[in-house]
């Protein structure tokens, strides 16, 4: 077979479950496209080995009959997971050189699905930054190109999204803490879902902000997107925020029939200066849904505009305590030491020298709220507007509504080495998408066209909480309806 | 709320991150920049509202306090840039 790397889950599952190929010769492509696309910098740690022990390993299961959907399929792992014996770095160079003795329940699961890691993909540092530009690796680069200019894959599953974009894997792992999935994801054509939290165990996952990440998967489709997740969600006693919930078949789940649905428009969402181009392709997405029996209701959300300054606080507030861990005693970088040096040296030079300075910005931001004095007047503050943002929603949802349809970005994928003067303009990126986080909501994004440079551009649905099948299926009736089938220009 | 250099120098130093005297002036304007953007919460009607606790209304589960694992000191040192007979090694904490 050919492209073989251009596969689907779905079509590979099919392919290898015939017969027609194995999971070594879609692993060896898959490697081998990887060792093509170095200007990318999407894998950031290969694994090779293992992939092929692996392949080696679900060929015999496929054959045996005993395969569940995932086995065989070649995957990318986010360098925030850990990974037994494997460089899990979480794209800092506080972690460089840690290889965990332990694997992540949710790679575990995947492993136990027999699904194929190939290696360990570029991020932005601890997850925090919305271009993948804080990666200690150097930035990842968008498989889209808008003429000769190189342009961001987004972040902070930055190294997820380009791999995936160009057909490295067959999909990838993410995490998304404010939009760390689902605006990649749009920023390069792919499918991005965050579940519910508590969806997915956090077990072995590098912490960031512990009450709004969750992992999920990036793929190609939203059939792909059904797949992954079940392997990926489900109960685990090692984190006692999982949920002990069933997981339901969310393959099964996609019948394309939403008639009778009802999606909720917000008008909160309706930004001052939007593009047009953004504004019209919510539109057109309203009438996909509209067209394909859903109903279609206007709705408030009121306190969205608050959704950022609330973030900006519970965020780094929960990344200053999460990140207190790297003292340089147990793990990673420590600096070397002057003589005499005492262990608070120890610590301030470790941790200049591990951490990158959005990260730094961000613990010592967190450390603000969360000091003497200030702990009521802003972290106590923004947990009570984070109650009223999860109410909007919770009204919504009991006026009738089964979804929400909003754009997943604010633009397209912009260049890299914009600089950054002001750190609030890179968080606005985040916009459409930290309300979902704040409320713990499933959300997803769905590539359904391109702007007038040829790149892509993503709306998001936002469903109930756990119901994550019925998202899945609205999603696959816009994605059938928008009928995206762009791909990028082969340059790398 | 503008944050002078003397409060940013004492924030860098309660996070345990070294930061040089002559980066204190950038670092304080961009907390000011960024607390800024956070004032907007000042402008929310928050009386009476609870701050969340969690955001999927559940009862985190318990267990039983037992020992559930053990005899992995190899696995616990393995990652330690200093590690000597069994133990973590740290510059001299008491003088």
């Amino acid at each position: 077979m050919s492209d073989l790397t251009k596969l689907t889950i779905a079509g590979a599952r099919d392919a290898l479950r015939k017969g027609d190929t194995t999971a070594t010769e879609l692993t060896q492509a898959c490697l081998d496209a990887i060792e093509g696309a170095g200007a990318l910098n999407a894998f950031v740690h290969k694994t090779p080995e293992i992939a092929l022990e692996r392949a080696k390993a679900a060929d015999a299961r496929i054959k045996a009959g005993d395969a569940p959907a995932m086995c065989g399929i070649p995957v990318g792992i986010k360098d925030l997971f850990c990974t037994r014996g494997v460089d899990s770095q979480a794209a800092s160079r506080i972690l460089q050189g840690f290889k965990p003795e332990y694997e992540s329940t949710v790679s575990q699961k995947l492993v136990d699905a027999g699904s194929i890691m190939l290696g360990k993909l570029n991020m932005d540092e601890f997850a925090m930054g919305s271009s993948n530009e804080t990666s200690v690796y150097g930035n990842a680069v968008n498989p889209w190109k808008s003429g000769d200019t190189d342009l961001t894959p987004g972040g902070s599953s930055g190294g997820s999204a380009a791999a995936v974009a160009a057909d490295l894997c067959l999909a990838a792992t993410g995490t998304d803490t404010g939009g760390s999935i689902r605006q990649p994801a749009a920023f390069t054509g792919i499918v991005g879902l965050k579940p519910t939290y508590g969806r997915c165990s956090r077990w072995g996952i590098v912490a960031f902000a512990s009450s709004l990440d969750q992992a999920g998967p990036m793929t190609k489709t939203v059939r792909d997107a059904a797949i992954m997740m079940q392997a990926m969600a489900g109960h685990d006693p090692k984190d006692s925020t999982s949920a002990d919930l069933a997981v339901p078949d969310f393959e099964a789940m996609l019948t394309g029939d939403i008639r009778g649905k009802t999606i909720g428009i917000p008008r909160e969402y309706r930004m001052d200066g939007m593009p047009a181009e953004i504004e019209s392709l919510w539109a057109e997405g309203r009438k996909m849904l509209e067209d394909a029996g859903a109903k279609i209701v206007d709705i408030s959300l009121p306190h969205t505009k608050y959704a950022l300054p609330a973030y900006y606080v519970i965020a780094p507030a929960e990344a200053s305590s999460n990140l207190a861990r790297y003292d340089g005693v147990r793990y990673g970088h420590r600096a070397k030491l002057a003589q005499g040096d005492g262990i608070t040296d120890m610590y301030e030079k470790t941790r200049a020298e591990g951490f990158g300075p959005e990260v730094q910005r961000r613990v010592m931001v967190g450390t603000y709220v969360l000091s003497a004095g200030f702990y009521d007047a802003y972290y106590n503050r923004a947990r009570k507007v984070r109650a009223l943002i999860k109410k909007d929603f919770d009204d919504a949802f009991a006026s009738g509504v089964d979804a929400i349809l909003t754009p997943a970005t604010p633009s397209a994928a912009f260049p890299l080495g914009q600089t950054h003067d002001d750190p609030v303009q890179m968080y606005l990126n985040d916009v459409f998408t930290v309300t979902v986080n704040l409320a713990g909501l499933p959300g997803i994004s769905v590539p359904t066209g391109l702007d007038s440079q040829g790149l892509p551009l993503g709306l998001q649905l936002i469903g109930r909480p756990w119901e994550e099948g019925d998202l899945l299926n609205t999603a696959h009736v816009l994605e059938s309806a928008a009928g995206f089938v762009a791909k990028p220009g082969k340059w790398w | 709320m503008s944050i002078d250099i003397k409060t940013a120098a004492h924030v860098a130093k309660l996070a345990r991150i070294r930061v040089e005297d002559d980066a204190l002036p950038a670092l304080a304007q961009e907390f000011s920049a960024i607390l800024g953007f956070i004032e907007q919460l000042n402008e929310v009607d928050v009386d009476g509202v609870e701050p969340m606790t969690s955001v999927t209304p559940m009862r985190l589960k318990r267990r039983e306090d037992v020992v559930t694992d053990g005899n992995i000191q190899k696995q616990v040192l393995a990652n330690a840039p200093d590690a000597r007979e069994g133990f973590f090694a740290v510059p001299k904490v008491v003088e």
